[in-house]
């Protein structure tokens, strides 16, 4: 099969997980990438579970289904655990990013993936986000935090397009306080 | 390392469509909103209310509304254009039958959806199969780029005088009208000089030549009518080749009456339109990895049907797999089925043909799924005979 990054991020509608996925998708390609952002496609409604997804690749992507096998798995909200099917399809080798203030080694008795070879990580995102942004947006600790445990998108990328495509729309007190909510996820996740 | 996607950026179908009409500028947009093509219309009046456009924006209270003011205004001589899907383009339908039928050039984005009972708001292509027979012409699109490519090109092949007819650009819903994907767009003033400024050599606001539309036609003149139309419909694909060509040779990027991948030396081969055909790009590369000879023809033109290339292009293949998102309900196939298998009439040595019905309501179609269809294919062409000539697949 063709050499995709593929990832799913899931969260409760209003929690930011589809523009997380936009996010990340703009900050790929502005480094060269080939990508695809896309929500789980459906009638949303406010605190429903939520799904995007991203694929990621040096090549132009041609799939055009559902991401259904995510190697990196980031989930917004921690009750959705056992509810949104947060582990269907991943491979072994999969990388979890847990918004929670518990640790990797919980979380992953949680997932049900103790003694496998997947590794967990986590951080409080919704705790960052609502001292530097002052709200909950759990999404923007967790792409800095995606930055420090997955390797294919830098942090310095991240903020990057974050600071030019978003100045237009955002205030430049709200665009330093997602920055700073990268920069702090980013050092703040821990894994295992 | 030079950066490949330098100049690109990341856009939904729905931007990309509702930035060609920005850069576009019509005369007259009059839309009814309608999931998956709501977002068009919503960033487009954005641009109106910005003051980006001088476009007027005609907000009316249905699709049959939307497509009467679109000939209303087409009529006063204005360059017109609307988005819909699925129970939009449905509402519409008398409507587009009197758009072709008085032979203006307005410009449809048809997101692909579902048709209802029962309700499903995800894609397939039962909408703008059901609208094939109402005189317009037809273009389907893989991906956001060329959905973008599509539309801009749609205005020179709908005011091309040899052809006067309205066009509908057709793309998948959800899986291309809302997923990010790279595209590069072209500049403002690149999208002004190649589609040129509108001049209508027929107008009813032209009182200094005053002229009747829509008149009535008996026994006498109608069939006249329908005869012109009929011709003007097959010289549009003369028309879709020029204009597909040139925006190559400007702009990079060449269009045809439709893609084939890998199709030379196939002995057999996947039809299918749209996005699907991408996945199915996917699968042909897996089975030419183990030496299998595979290929896939993707019409872009729908309306004129290219029956003659069609057939060219399929003609040393042993078995063919058309996959239809859309079933015409006859029992016999999808409507795409229908018709290359028809097209293939014409040769002396027809392959075999199959109909293979996928992804309604928005079904996933998956690389397996396609791998499956190449397998049915392999036996087919190595017995040369056909156990299952039709059914459904994704179930």
């Amino acid at each position: 099969m063709e050499n995709y990054i593929e990832v799913r991020w899931h969260g409760r509608a209003q929690q930011g997980v589809v523009t997380a996925a936009k996010v990340l998708g703009e900050a790929c390609l502005r480094s060269g990438k080939y990508v695809q952002a896309f929500p789980e496609f459906g009638p949303e409604r406010m605190g429903a579970p939520v799904r995007a997804y991203n694929r990621v690749s040096d090549e132009p992507i041609r799939l055009h289904c559902q991401v259904t096998e995510p190697r990196y798995v980031l989930i917004a909200d921690p009750t959705l655990i056992g509810v949104a099917g947060v582990t269907d399809g991943t491979p072994e080798d999969a990388i979890f990013i847990i918004n929670t203030h518990k640790s990797p080694k919980e979380m992953r008795s949680e997932l049900g993936l103790a003694g496998k070879k997947a590794k967990v990580y986590t951080l409080d995102a919704s705790k960052i986000s609502l001292e530097t942004i002052g709200r909950q947006m759990p999404n923007t600790p967790m792409l800095g935090a995606l930055a420090r445990a997955a390797g294919f998108i830098a942090i310095e990328a991240l903020i990057e397009n974050f600071k030019e495509n978003y100045a237009k729309k955002f205030s430049p007190r709200v665009i330093e306080g997602n920055v700073e909510a990268m920069n702090r996820g980013f050092k703040e996740v821990e894994g295992e | 390392m030079a950066i490949m996607t330098k100049g690109q950026t990341g856009l939904t179908g729905n931007t990309a469509i509702a930035y060609a009409m920005k850069q576009i500028n019509p005369d007259v947009c009059a839309a009814y909103p309608i999931t998956p093509s709501t977002a068009i219309i919503e960033d487009f009046s954005s641009y109106v209310a910005d003051g980006a456009v001088d476009t007027e924006l005609i907000t009316v209270e249905s699709e049959h509304s939307a497509m009467s003011a679109c000939i209303g205004a087409a009529a006063a001589g204005a360059r017109v254009m609307t988005a819909t899907s699925a129970q939009g383009l449905a509402l519409m339908w008398e409507m587009l039958y009197i758009a072709s039928g008085m032979r203006f050039p307005i410009v449809i984005a048809n997101v692909n959806r579902a048709l209802s009972a029962p309700i499903n708001i995800h894609c397939d292509h039962s909408d703008s199969m059901g609208a094939r027979d109402s005189g317009w012409i037809q273009l389907y699109s893989e991906t956001v780029q060329e959905a973008y490519d599509n539309f801009i090109q749609a205005v020179r092949i709908a005011e091309n005088e040899k052809v006067l007819l309205p066009v509908m650009v057709c793309f998948d819903g959800f899986i291309t009208s809302h997923a990010i994907e790279n595209i590069s767009l072209l500049d403002d003033s690149e999208v002004r000089r190649f589609i040129g400024e509108y001049r209508p050599k027929h107008y009813l606001l032209d009182t200094d030549n005053p002229i009747t539309y829509g008149a009535m036609t008996l026994q006498d003149t109608y069939i006249e009518f329908k005869h012109q139309q009929s011709q003007a419909m097959t010289r549009a694909k003369d028309v879709a080749i020029e204009v597909g060509r040139e925006f190559g040779k400007e702009f990079g990027r060449t269009y045809g009456l439709m893609e084939t991948y890998r199709l030379d030396d196939a002995e057999v081969a996947i039809v299918i339109l749209n996005s699907a055909a991408g996945t199915t790009k996917v699968a042909v590369d897996e089975l030419r990895k183990q030496g299998k000879k595979v290929g896939i023809l993707r019409p872009r033109l729908f309306r004129p049907f290219p029956f003659r290339e069609i057939a060219d292009a399929l003609k040393n293949v042993k078995a063919v797999a058309i996959l239809d998102r859309a079933d015409s309900m006859n029992g016999f196939g999808g409507p795409l089925f229908n018709e290359v298998r028809s097209a293939l009439y014409e040769l002396d040595a027809r392959p075999r043909v199959i109909s293979r019905i996928y992804g309604l309501g928005g079904r996933d179609y998956k690389v397996k799924d396609a791998l499956e269809v190449f397998a049915d294919l392999k036996k087919i062409a190595e017995t040369g005979k056909v156990e299952t000539l039709q059914k459904y697949i994704t179930l």
